[in-house]
């Protein structure tokens, strides 16, 4: 499968746009009309041909342009990328796990040869050709981290577990929601998530750290988080808030189906090997409301979901401003007529 | 949902380490690359007895480099409940045997300036993995370790070899006692102790950490331990509708396994809290032999560990 890759832009003229394939393999987060926390966490298990979950490591059109713009996010701040001196062994098996999923899965684009510890890979999209020894950093352009993760689409965590705990002691992160790895690293997984609302008094937190002290290797487990975001902007950091932040002041009745994007987090955490390390993936989707109602379901839901958020969780995610606008406009792709359950789109 | 990925291997060398060690070289049936592993780490092995499969924990000392064979080392217990002399009688080379991946509740942290390895016996397993990691990353540490008597320390030649002096030894033939106030005070802030053996040394070996001063998230410990025996019980399953009598030799968890439950387990120890059931009903009192559950925990009735702990009574009502 040879996936055309587009060139577009996620700054400044924004001419991000997905085709009518991507809008079909959206992962829309919403299996029923309400939507409220749950600890919604399930096996990592290759999932429908064609869908984000077929693959551990979902490539898609958007990757050339998506690599291009992580670039010039660290160009401007190398503090997106961090690395504790400890988490080098689990850096080594973050570019493994990368290296062999995307080599597998994506075979005429990667290729990955092994002998021993000198390894060779084949990156055709990005023209890239590298060959190194595994375990020597001296035979990368860039620790292996950085090196991996500025060739494969999402933001990535790599969490150490000492003391009953998850410590997030490295990561790249450039495709963020309003959360900063140069404020959170070093912190544990409770101080971490301090931030969000009502989960803590629903004991959500506890129960997700248990479960993940005992992830296993090679039981991988993803789960699904949803924000939206004005303008198709990868880069929604708080280090760049000047830049977007003002962009929630400009959406109006006109210009809602266009501007307005639901964003779609695909988190999957893994054991990694020799380190003991969790890596936490955060892939962001994102698609255009006037992209989304062409799928009559997806419509019909939204709206309801929206139309009825409980206002905290609206506040945190950051729509308020932009929620009536939205709502009005959903409304009308809305009939009221029953929508089936689950994710997926009804046949047509 | 139990406990996960299963892969078969074959036993492809066998050594007589000391009069009542074993150590095993297991190879992947399928040929494929048996995963690498974090230091510390165990994987349970899944022995086919005549009338049950047994199933226990064993650290993992190395992984050849091109993920060929792992080892463990098995001590032959006494008072075994069949695991450690099904490997010692039973399984000869080219036995066929299933383990699980490998899963780490001793784990080195790696933050950590210095780092303590002390083991006793049989318990060098995973402190030879631990140190070997350390050596290759040109960490700071030292390799402490008790045995009875020269012939019965079973890695001494290898430890040797690859840590020099780095490694104490505490032979009792030699009058050698491994003492803990001469180990513990005057370590470097950040070091890390980690001990692995019989129950009293453990203990006496925290007991020290905390007496010389020593932060209480800086004092590991492995300890494994057996299912203990007792007497049979009833169990019932309220959801599954299932009911089945425990033996005195045989482990609740055990019991439902054999019941054709398939219930959640990872350590099967009573330290990873995995195999956590909920009680309904308790026809007697609850042993709780795990290191899991707080004293609150146990003080509420509500909750048992299926792999170690038991009831001294009449039936047991779980909510599973």
């Amino acid at each position: 499968m040879t996936i055309q890759f587009k060139q577009e832009t996620f700054r400044d003229d924004f001419t991000f746009s997905n085709s009518p394939e991507a809008i079909r393999r959206f992962p829309f987060p919403f299996d029923k009309d309400e939507y409220m926390y749950a600890v919604n966490i399930e096996q990592h298990m290759p999932g429908p041909v064609k869908s984000p979950f077929e693959f551990p490591i979902d490539i898609d059109e958007h990757y050339v342009s998506e690599m291009r713009d992580r670039a010039l996010v660290l160009k401007e701040d190398p503090l997106r990328c961090q690395s504790l001196p400890h988490m080098i062994t689990a850096e080594w098996d973050l570019l493994e796990l990368l290296m062999e999923s995307m080599a597998k899965n994506y075979p005429e684009h990667f290729t990955l040869t092994r002998d021993g510890d000198r390894w060779h890979w084949i990156n055709r999209p990005l023209g890239i050709d590298q060959a190194f020894t595994f375990g020597d950093v001296s035979t990368l352009p860039q620790p292996p981290m950085e090196y991996v993760t500025r060739q494969c689409q999402g933001d990535f965590a790599l969490l150490d577990q000492r003391l009953d705990n998850l410590w997030m002691d490295a990561g790249m992160i450039t495709t963020q929601a309003d959360w900063s790895l140069d404020f959170d690293i070093g912190m544990n997984f409770m101080e971490w998530h301090a931030p969000v609302p009502l989960a803590h008094d629903m004991g959500i937190f506890e129960r997700a750290l248990k479960f993940l002290l005992n992830l296993q290797q090679g039981r991988p487990v993803r789960r699904l988080n949803w924000t939206m975001t004005v303008n198709p902007r990868l880069d929604t950091s708080p280090e760049n808030y000047h830049k977007w932040g003002a962009d929630r002041t400009t959406v109006t009745p006109e210009n809602v189906g266009d501007k307005v994007h639901l964003r779609v987090e695909l988190q999957a955490l893994w054991r990694l090997p020799r380190s003991n390390a969790i890596v936490f993936s955060i892939r962001a989707y994102m698609i255009k409301m006037n992209e989304l109602v062409t799928i009559p379901k997806w419509g019909r839901r939204l709206h309801r979901v929206l139309r009825d958020l409980k206002p905290e969780l609206a506040d945190y995610k950051g729509l308020t401003r932009y929620r009536a606008d939205t709502v009005a406009y959903l409304a009308k792709h809305d009939d009221g007529a029953p929508t089936s359950p689950g994710f997926f789109p009804d046949p047509e | 949902m139990s406990g996960g990925i299963e892969i078969p291997v074959r036993v492809v060398e066998i050594e007589q380490a000391t009069a009542t060690v074993k150590r095993f070289r297991f190879a992947p049936v399928s040929g494929e690359p048996l995963p690498p592993f974090s230091s510390g780490a165990h994987v349970v092995v899944l022995m086919p007895a005549a009338d049950r499969t047994i199933r226990n924990a064993y650290s993992l000392i190395d992984r050849a480099e091109d993920g060929s064979s792992y080892r463990i080392g098995v001590l032959r217990t006494p008072q075994s409940r069949g695991g450690s002399a099904f490997m010692h009688e039973q399984v000869t080379v080219g036995t066929e045997l299933k383990i699980t991946m490998p899963v780490n509740l001793f784990p080195l942290v790696h933050a950590g300036r210095k780092h303590l390895l002390i083991a006793g016996g049989i318990g060098i397993t995973p402190i030879f993995a631990m140190a070997e990691e350390l050596r290759r990353t040109d960490a700071s540490y030292e390799i402490h370790y008790a045995m009875r008597n020269t012939s019965s320390g079973a890695f001494v030649d290898e430890l040797r070899a690859r840590h020099g002096d780095k490694l104490k030894l505490y032979r009792d033939d030699f009058q050698e006692t491994l003492a803990v106030d001469a180990i513990l005070p005057n370590q470097p802030l950040g070091a890390h102790l980690y001990v692995c053996g019989p129950a009293g040394m453990i203990e006496a070996i925290l007991e020290g950490g905390r007496e010389a001063g020593w932060p209480e998230e800086n004092l590991h410990s492995e300890r494994f331990q057996a299912p203990p025996t007792g007497e049979p019980f009833s169990v019932r399953l309220a959801k599954a509708g299932i009911a089945c009598e425990v033996r005195g030799d045989q482990s609740l968890l055990e019991a439902l396994e054999q019941a054709g439950v398939d219930a959640p387990f990872l350590c099967r120890g009573g330290a990873c809290g995995q195999c956590e059931a909920a009680v309904i009903e308790a026809d007697g009192e609850l042993v709780h032999n795990d290191h899991y559950l707080t004293e609150a925990d146990r003080a509420s009735g509500a909750k048992i560990m299926l792999c170690v702990s038991r009831l001294k009574g009449r039936e047991l009502v779980l909510d599973l």
